[in-house]
């Protein structure tokens, strides 16, 4: 018994030991890529090409989620604000829940499924297959020249998907409840532009997705570049990614929604 | 070492997790020379090529590359004496992103200001050599292994380096693709007056084409000559190595307690 006790705790030891020097290890590749990351932006067409394939690539998920999110807040807004009587305000409830927190959030965990796997993915497996070694040994430095770009490609790409999502959802939730349902098109707009403040609510949305956009793509691009170079390798850091991501996603949502909306009505 | 040589490597040990993989390996290269380095696998080859491409560094000893020692050099100067060398890895590695054409470019788009008229000029030259210019739109998802090979070795020589470093080139290839990359390798090195460093387990293919063959058995070289003198060698490993004879100094077996014991049949056969 003493021995299985001895051996736990060494084993949470390990774990603790090999978190740290993991998170060293993050920390160290991120500084690295901030400091390579003059190169992409001199040649940006580098960074174009992964914006088309993060970015432009992820619009159909987040165009589709954003029109169907809309569409249930504007049914459920409905719903609870005609028993009191004020449908009318159904604008401002879907605009500031979309601009606020859902845009945001709902956004990056999307991104984070559709392009953060996919860089994880495909960056482990240029490892796995040595072309990124191959790269070294042609003195190009496979952090300027492949990590970098798709990591600024994902922070600028990921405020416009946001928007994206959010401008969608909003129309989702005109479509069902002033086209089917039939709330007055005027009093749902102008409700809508003077509850929604411009510094509180869309710039206090933008940040937040410029946060999540930083943290999705970094852990993606680390991982990938962390991965056993082996099929299990690859395939565990594609669902570390995902799973790292999203509750990144959330804590980060929480962190800064304290700092952001604290007094406000 | 005289002018002549380029890459030289001395006394040089490597240890992985305190495990011995290099031994006091001692090796001359000269310049427009095909060198084979043999041996089994887990031998240390490749360990060996990393150690030549500064990608590692040796736990003693050194490796020197055109007068410079290898792991002293910056990263910066690293990179400018990686401009002069190339590898060609065990299965091409080329850009899975990238089409045939823009995986030879890559290195002449990443480190000259050449117009893209002369890319295009000298990338085609480069496919020709290999046999390859009428591939240069595929993707290499479309490439057999063989070609995959080519296209990689047409991309090692974008820059024409002064040392290529093959890592099992022949692996995995018919016999029609196999025949084909030891020429080119052979007729490379002759016309561009490069020195390739083959590492490989292929006896038969690899003596056809080179000057000079080292073994390395468990971290040593066991021996080392020219291709004629190792096939009429009467030392036991290059012998069972040469004609793959099944035992020999390296055993079939791996070690293991008594067969006996390890079947619990007691002491009635031990």
């Amino acid at each position: 018994m003493p021995r299985r006790i001895v051996l736990g705790i060494r084993g949470v030891g390990h774990r603790v030991i090999e978190s740290v020097w993991r998170l060293g290890r993050a920390s160290h590749f991120f500084m690295l890529m901030l400091l390579k990351s003059g190169i992409s932006m001199r040649r940006f067409h580098l960074i174009i090409r992964e914006i088309y394939f993060t970015g432009v690539l992820s619009l159909i998920i987040i165009v589709v989620s954003g029109l169907f999110v809309g569409m249930v807040l504007g049914l459920q807004g409905y719903e609870t604000l005609q028993k009191y009587g004020s449908e009318s305000a159904v604008g401002t409830l879907v605009a500031l829940s979309l601009v606020r927190e859902l845009g945001p959030v709902v956004a990056a965990l999307l991104f984070a499924s559709r392009a953060g796997s996919a860089i994880t993915a495909e960056i482990g497996l240029m490892k796995a297959t040595e072309q990124l070694a191959a790269m070294e040994m042609m003195a190009v430095d496979p952090i300027a020249r492949v990590v970098a770009p798709r990591f600024w490609a994902g922070v600028i790409s990921m405020p416009f998907l946001a928007a994206m999502f959010s401008a969608v959802g909003i129309f989702g939730g005109y479509l069902v409840t002033v086209v089917l349902i039939g709330v007055d098109e005027g009093s749902f707009w102008s409700q809508m532009q003077n509850a929604v403040d411009f510094r509180y609510d869309i710039v206090n949305g933008v940040i937040k997705t410029c946060v999540f956009g930083v943290a999705v793509t970094a852990i993606a691009v680390f991982e990938g570049y962390d991965a056993p170079p082996t099929a299990e390798g690859v395939s565990g850091a594609t669902t570390r990614t995902v799973v790292t991501s999203s509750l990144a996603i959330l804590g980060l949502d929480f962190v800064l929604t304290a700092f952001m909306f604290r007094g406000m009505s | 070492m005289t002018s002549e040589t380029l890459v030289e490597i001395n006394d040089l040990n490597f240890s992985y997790d305190k495990r011995a993989i290099l031994k006091g390996i001692n090796m001359t290269m000269p310049r427009g020379k095909v060198i084979a380095i043999m041996g089994g696998s887990g031998c240390g080859k490749t360990t060996l090529l990393r150690l030549i491409g500064g990608s590692i560094a040796p736990s003693s000893g050194y490796v020197k590359v055109a007068g410079q020692v290898v792991h002293e050099l910056s990263r910066d100067a690293l990179f400018q004496m990686r401009r002069k060398m190339s590898m060609l890895f065990q299965f091409g590695a080329l850009f899975t992103d990238l089409s045939v054409f823009d995986n030879v470019a890559f290195q002449m788009r990443e480190h000259t200001n050449l117009p893209e008229a002369v890319i295009r000029d000298l990338v085609l030259m480069k496919l020709h050599t290999v046999g390859l210019r009428g591939a240069h739109k595929l993707m290499p998802t479309e490439l057999s292994g063989g070609m995959a090979r080519r296209v990689a070795l047409a991309r090692s020589i974008a820059l024409d380096p002064l040392l290529i470093m093959y890592d099992e080139p022949f692996t995995g290839l018919d016999p029609i693709s196999l025949s084909v990359i030891g020429n080119l390798i052979r007729r490379l090195t002759d016309a561009l007056g490069m020195t390739s460093i083959v590492v490989t387990h292929d006896v038969q293919e690899s003596l056809k084409i080179v000057d000079y063959v080292y073994f390395i058995s468990e971290g040593v070289i066991a021996a080392h000559g020219t291709p004629a003198e190792v096939r009429d060698s009467v030392a036991p490993f290059v012998h069972q190595f040469v004609h793959g004879e099944e035992d020999g100094p390296v055993p079939f077996h791996y070690p293991a307690n008594s067969y006996a014991s390890d079947l619990r049949l007691g002491d009635r056969f031990a």
